[in-house]
This record gives structure tokens, sequence and C-alpha cells, in this order.
């Protein structure tokens, strides 16, 4: 599936498999995007949060 | 049947996997997203998209470690748990435990100001390592080579106003080959290890940064200190890291709470997330 990007227009590929609370990071600006939600042919998807002081492992 | 939940902020390779495999397995599985959801007083266990038990895969150390005190409360059972996030996402208290429990360890020194730190590293003398206490990938651990480059450490660390980064962890520098050795514990079965190697012009061997993985041996002697390090933080699921000291042999430098295992299942037979699985229905039922 295709969609555009937010921020810069880019194209972003969705993969088949890819499922709800999956991340997509836009090939080109670099911004992610978090999937919050997904049918057939639809995809639903708001800017991630961004990544703070005390993530990893 | 056994329910299982895995709660997540970002669903990464890693939890997709796992979700997977309890479902092959013929386990129910519901991934329940940490950020969603909300707790009160007087919450209880009958909340029924938790399951028999939760696998917490929360990335934001903070996050996870406070929805896990709300999910215990209510009666739950989580993996890891509390305790162990606690120890396990905060460099200096793993430090300590490590040094309790008998675990080889690199030494490491604290300071909680810009001027006790200044003093210490002169103390030290250079080189040495600097990290954060909470947070990984390699982020911001650096390595201090001269007094020019420590002013710039503690300038940084100025400018910025999270508590946590008055708090300095300083670390000899280890002599070691340009890897280090990634251990994947689950309950007292280790499932998978791996050398990681540095990428070129790169010091640090996370995977994050580069890093490169290639199956290592298990021996006998990595063997007994990966699980003695594994039981000093409370056990459960766990990545045990550690160094190859050239003089001191086998070194433990942290032990992580939520493990990545992408890396390793690349290179390794066992089947990692099989395995994680299989500890959650066991503990489901203690
Ligand atoms: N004392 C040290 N001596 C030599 N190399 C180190 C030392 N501490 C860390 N490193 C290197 O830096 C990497 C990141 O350090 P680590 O303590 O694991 O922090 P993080 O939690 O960010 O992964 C390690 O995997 C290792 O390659
Ligand atoms: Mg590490
Ligand atoms: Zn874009």
């Amino acid at each position: 599936m295709k969609k555009e990007c937010k921020d810069c227009g880019a194209e972003l590929t969705i993969p088949q498999d890819s499922m709800v609370g999956e991340i997509i990071t836009c090939p080109d600006c670099g911004t992610d995007f978090e999937i919050v939600s997904k049918t057939e042919d639809t995809v639903e998807m708001k800017e991630a949060e961004s990544v703070g002081e005390d993530w990893g492992q | 049947m056994v329910r299982i939940c895995i709660i997540y902020d970002k669903l990464r390779f890693e939890e997709k996997k796992i979700y997977n495999d309890i479902q092959q397995k013929g386990f129910e599985a519901t991934l329940v997203d940490g950020k969603s959801l909300i707790f009160d007083t007087e919450s209880s266990k009958s909340d029924s998209r938790f399951g028999d038990i939760i696998l917490q895969r929360v990335i934001s150390y903070n996050r996870g470690l406070h929805l896990t005190y709300c999910l215990e409360q209510m009666g739950l059972p989580v993996v890891n748990s509390s305790s162990v996030s606690e120890i396990c996402g905060n460099k200096l208290i793993t430090s300590l435990i490590l040094k309790k429990n008998g675990v080889p360890t690199p030494k490491t020194t604290f300071a909680f100001s810009t001027e006790s730190a200044r003093e210490c590293m002169k103390k030290l003398g250079y080189p040495l390592v600097v990290k954060p206490i909470i947070g990984s990938w390699g982020r911001g651990v650096y390595q201090i080579k001269d007094q020019s480059m420590a002013e710039m450490m503690l300038d940084s660390r100025q400018e910025n106003d999270n508590s946590f980064s008055r708090i300095y962890y300083f670390q000899e520098l280890i002599d070691r080959p340009s890897r280090d050795i990634r251990c994947i514990v689950i309950g007292d079965q280790i499932v998978a290890s791996v050398f990681r190697y540095s990428s070129e012009n790169e010091w640090r061997t996370n995977v994050a940064v580069g890093g490169r993985t290639e199956m290592a041996p298990l021996t006998s002697e990595l063997k007994e200190i990966v699980l003695k390090a594994s039981n000093a933080v409370g056990g459960g699921i766990l990545g045990v890291d550690l160094m190859e000291d050239k003089e001191r042999g086998y070194l433990v430098h942290e032990v992580n709470n939520t493990v990545e295992f992408r890396g390793a299942s690349a290179v390794c037979k066992s089947d990692i997330a099989g395995a994680m699985t299989d500890y959650l229905v066991k503990m489901s039922s203690k």
C-alpha cells in the first residue's frame, strides 16, 4: 500500500504484513509515522512520538 | 488456554515475532499499546485485556517501569518484574548489584555534580568511558581521551536540564577485541550467544550503530558468569552483555531488560521467540 508523507510529500510504502503500532520511516525526510489503524485497503497513520532520554535497550 | 498480553509502545520485529509465535503454538496473544492505557487506584485484575501473564516490551524505560508498577498492583504477573526493570534500566544500579553479587564487572565511578565529575575525571586519568545512567543503543556512550574532551562533555551535560544528566557514570576503558558478547537468557536457560563486532571507525559494538553479529560459542565459563549476572538482577527474559578483557577475561557491563534479538536470531539457530513463549506459559501458572 502507498501513502503520502504528511511532512514532505514523498511516497511511503506500507508493507502488506505491517501491523498497528509499527513505525514507518519516510525514506526522504526521516519522519517516523506510527500505524494507528489498518484494514484491507486503508491505513491511518500519525506522527510517532520522538525517542527521549530514557529509550532503548 | 493461556492468554499472553504483550505491551508495547513501538512495535518492532521482536514484538511481532513473539506475537506470531504465541499464536502458532496455540495460545492466545493480545497486543496492547502501553501509550493508550489508563489506570487508577481501583483498577483490578478482572480487566480481560491483560490475560494470564504480561510480557512487558515497552521501549521507554520510565514508561515501561511505571506501567509495570500499575499492572503488578492489580495482581498481574509481569515479565520482567518491576524490580528487575528498575535494576536493569539504570546502569548505576546494575553496576552496584553485579559487584555485590560477585559478577565480574568493569570498575565504575559515580559523581553527582559537575564539580565532582571534573575532579573525579582528573583523579581517574584518561582514557575513560562516560555513559548516561539511563538510555541505550550506545547513545551518549563516549570515550574521553583527554581533559579537553572532558570539559566538552561537562558542557554538553550542563546544557541538558534532565535531572539524570547531573549523575555521572565513569568506567575504565576495557582493553578488548573489537567486539562484545550478547547472551539472551530466558529463565535459567541461555538461548543465544553472539559476538557483536563494531563497524569501521566505530568503537561501540551496538547493532544500532552498525554492529555486526556472529554466533559465539557458549563456553562453560561464559555460561556460569551469564547465569550469575541474570540471577543477580532477579532473572526473567534478559540480554546480558559482556566484554572480553585481555587479562581478566569476561566482564559483564550491562543487563538489558527488554532485549532486542533481531541481530541474534539472524545468526543463531535457536528459536528465541519460541523459548520466550514457553517461559511465559510456564510462568503464568506459578
Ligand atoms: N568500559 C568500556 N570499555 C570498552 N568498551 C566499552 C565500555 N563500555 C561500553 N563499551 C562499548 O560501548 C557499547 C555500549 O555500551 P553499553 O554500556 O552497552 O551502553 P548501551 O546501553 O548504550 O548499549 C558496548 O557494547 C561496548 O561495545
Ligand atoms: Mg549495550
Ligand atoms: Zn517525508
